[in-house]
């Protein structure tokens, strides 16, 4: 029963997961065990951009939720994104141990480099694999937790709630840029060698490190969906349409806004931590308000509202930028923001409706 | 107000986290011994210093179906903004029963205590079924992560059942709620408030934009739950308002200008000079 609920009675979603798993199969054979001169062989490097689209699609996907179903627009998700990668960029620091520039058993390079004597209270616990990645679900559910506790029990809703999500990641911005924050300052954390004992640089841990943002994002879509299939998901719908209706059934509409939002941060989180290791790095650029735009940019290209969209339109939109930014840099912008106009205009369903007009065109 | 209190009112943990909020035991409280279940006292509320109620005074008896008129302005859908929680009043009282201040609580701890509304706008889930609609409304723990992990139970079906034939919606159950007719939506919003089962509702001009068929079948309905319900209808049409109540109040610049029988209250000079001078 629940298999129904969450897979049969979606078809769209069936068909996009359906992709994602047989990606999670067939490029990791293509990669490893297909000879490099064949022509199925897929080279390390679409390994590497694949494998960062599927933390961007699971990234999306928590946009969507908050923003699709909620009708909450969080201009601030990079924040969530990038703190879970901050999170797993300090559990990997402290694997270098002391085989940094300069050889310190304990302290990072640049914490050498400012002349600190010992590590600060919040590295601590880092060199624990589970210790860092309760840490990247629990700080950005926290920070959540707060400004949405904060923002909801006011009622600030709209606009005016997007803004202040671009003033959070803005402001965080401007603090991890600082050196005394002790996360590295503009070049944030980098040169990592190792994850659970596997060398980072290693093709077969990239591989596996593939295949986990592809099972973090089934994963992830399953329990979205279980969200938006059950009651309290058509609770979130109905204060999407009519609030304060669903406020006199006697809900409590700031309580269900802040736990979506709490866990739509998570697994922004998630993502984020997927992500470092397989970028190599993590700075503070990830929470330029930019980012957090964009991000809104695919869940619309690809159609709000319906979770598979978000994962078409993480993809299809970060596909585009890799070739635009590979042929001419300059232009990204601008088709960007193109893009944006032109989704909003003629394709309010995003991709996803595109596809269904044509199937009921065809039905017809 | 002092800073204390302030910072109290600011970090009120009752305001988000439902996980701390103390459950609601109306029914257990509700005294209405005395006859009424709703005693609204001495109630002003002023927008920018225009007074949209003044000094109202209204008391509803348990069980009554009780009609408020009054021309556009008079501060009917005012009153019922205050007595769910969605306005304060600047000074008054509202009672619920004898003993439950209704203005301490919010609103969606009012409509849980069983004080239900209909908005004058028709509102209703338009892009859930009609069955989703009801389902929604129905009584049952409404805290989120009750939601997440449960269905509803065979009796509240059953009551869902019950409130569709009553309400004459049953061969729409499975209909996208959006695509009724306005008559029918109607309905479902009172049989929204019917699955809450409420002891007293609001509505909010019923009849509005109805077919003279759909307002007769409305009257019955409304009829019907005399007696179970305390129900407060506002409403412009007066034949509708001959039609179902005995008691009239009429509303005025905010506040009570006559109540009585339909009768009475037509021949008010007073009643008179307001509708005609309109
Ligand atoms: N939120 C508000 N802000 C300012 N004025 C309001 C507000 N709500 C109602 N009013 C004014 O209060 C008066 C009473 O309104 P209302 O209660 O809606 O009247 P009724 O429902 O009897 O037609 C009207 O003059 C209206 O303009
Ligand atoms: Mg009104």
């Amino acid at each position: 029963m629940l298999t129904q609920r969450l897979l049969l009675s979606d078809r769209g979603g069936m068909l996009v997961l359906g992709l994602v798993v047989l990606m999670a199969i067939i490029v990791p054979i293509c990669n490893l065990a297909v000879p490099g001169d064949s022509p199925l062989h897929v080279s390390n490097f679409t390994v590497g951009l694949l494998g960062k689209f599927l933390c961007f699609a699971l990234l999306a996907l928590s946009v969507d939720l908050i923003w699709g179903y909620a009708g909450i627009l969080s201009l601030g998700h990079g924040a969530f994104f990038t703190l879970g990668g901050y999170g797993m960029g300090m559990y990997l620091m402290r694997q270098i141990g002391d085989r940094g520039v300069y050889g310190h058993p304990e302290l990072m390079d640049f914490m050498v480099v400012l002349n600190w004597q010992e590590l600060p209270w919040y590295w601590q616990g880092f060199d624990m694999f589970w210790f860092a990645m309760l840490m990247v679900l629990l700080v950005p559910g926290l920070l959540a937790l707060a400004f949405g506790w904060l923002a909801f029990r006011s009622r600030v809703t709209g606009v005016y709630f997007a803004i202040i999500t671009q003033a959070l990641t803005y402001a965080l911005m401007l603090a991890f840029f600082r050196n005394e924050m002790g996360f590295g300052g503009n070049n944030g954390l980098n040169d990592f060698k190792e994850i659970l004992g596997f060398d980072l640089a290693a093709q077969a841990t990239r591989v596996g490190l593939f295949i986990a943002s592809a099972i973090a994002l089934v994963l992830g879509y399953l329990a979205c969906r279980y969200i938006v299939t059950s009651r309290a998901g058509r609770v979130i719908v109905s204060i999407r349409d009519a609030e304060s209706r669903t406020r006199f059934c006697g809900y409590q509409v700031e309580s269900y806004k802040l736990w979506l939002f709490v866990f739509s941060a998570m697994l922004a989180a998630v993502a984020g931590a997927l992500y470092v290791p397989q970028v190599g790095i993590i700075n503070p650029g990830e929470f330029a308000p930019l980012n957090s735009i964009e991000m809104v940019v695919w869940v619309a290209t690809g159609g709000r509202g319906t979770l598979f969209g978000a994962i078409v339109g993480a993809f299809s939109v970060n596909y585009a930028k890799t070739f635009f930014t590979t042929y001419s840099p300059e232009t990204w912008l601008f088709i960007l923001g193109g893009l944006f106009v032109l989704v909003t205009l003629l394709l309010p369903k995003g991709i996803v409706g595109l596809f269904d007009r044509f199937r009921r065109k065809g039905e017809k | 107000m002092n800073p204390l209190n302030r910072l109290r009112e600011t970090w009120r943990p009752d305001q988000v986290f439902d996980l701390v909020q103390p459950t609601p035991t109306f029914d257990k409280s509700l005294d209405t011994k005395h006859g009424p279940i709703l005693y609204v006292e001495d109630v002003s509320v002023s927008f920018d210093g225009f007074k949209a109620l003044n000094n109202l005074n209204l008391y509803i008896d348990d069980g009554e179906l009780r009609c408020i008129i009054g021309p556009n302005g008079a501060g009917k859908t005012t009153m019922m903004d205050v007595i769910t929680g969605k306005t304060k009043p600047d000074s008054g009282s509202v009672y619920f029963g004898q003993r439950i201040n209704l203005l301490k609580l919010s609103e969606h701890a009012i409509a849980r205590g069983g004080i239900g509304r209909k908005f004058q706008k028709p509102t209703i889930f338009e892009a859930l079924s009609v069955f989703e609609n009801l389902e929604l409304a129905t009584a049952s723990n409404k805290h989120v992560w009750y939601t997440l992990n449960h269905h509803l139970s065979g009796e509240q079906r059953d009551r869902i059942d019950e409130v569709l034939t009553q309400i004459g919606l049953t061969n729409h159950y499975q209909q996208e709620a959006g695509a009724l007719s306005h008559g029918q939506k109607q309905w479902l919003e009172i049989g929204m408030l019917l699955v809450q089962n409420p002891r007293v509702l609001l509505v909010d001009e019923p009849v509005a934009g109805m077919t003279g068929e759909e307002v007769e079948h409305t009257a019955q309905l409304l009829t019907s739950l005399k007696g179970r319900h305390s129900v407060i209808v506002v409403e412009h049409d007066m034949a509708f308002v001959r039609s179902i109540a005995n008691k009239v109040t009429v509303l005025h610049q905010g506040s009570v200008l006559a109540e009585g029988s339909m009768d009475q209250v037509q021949s008010d000079p007073r009643v008179v000079e307001v509708y005609l001078g309109e």
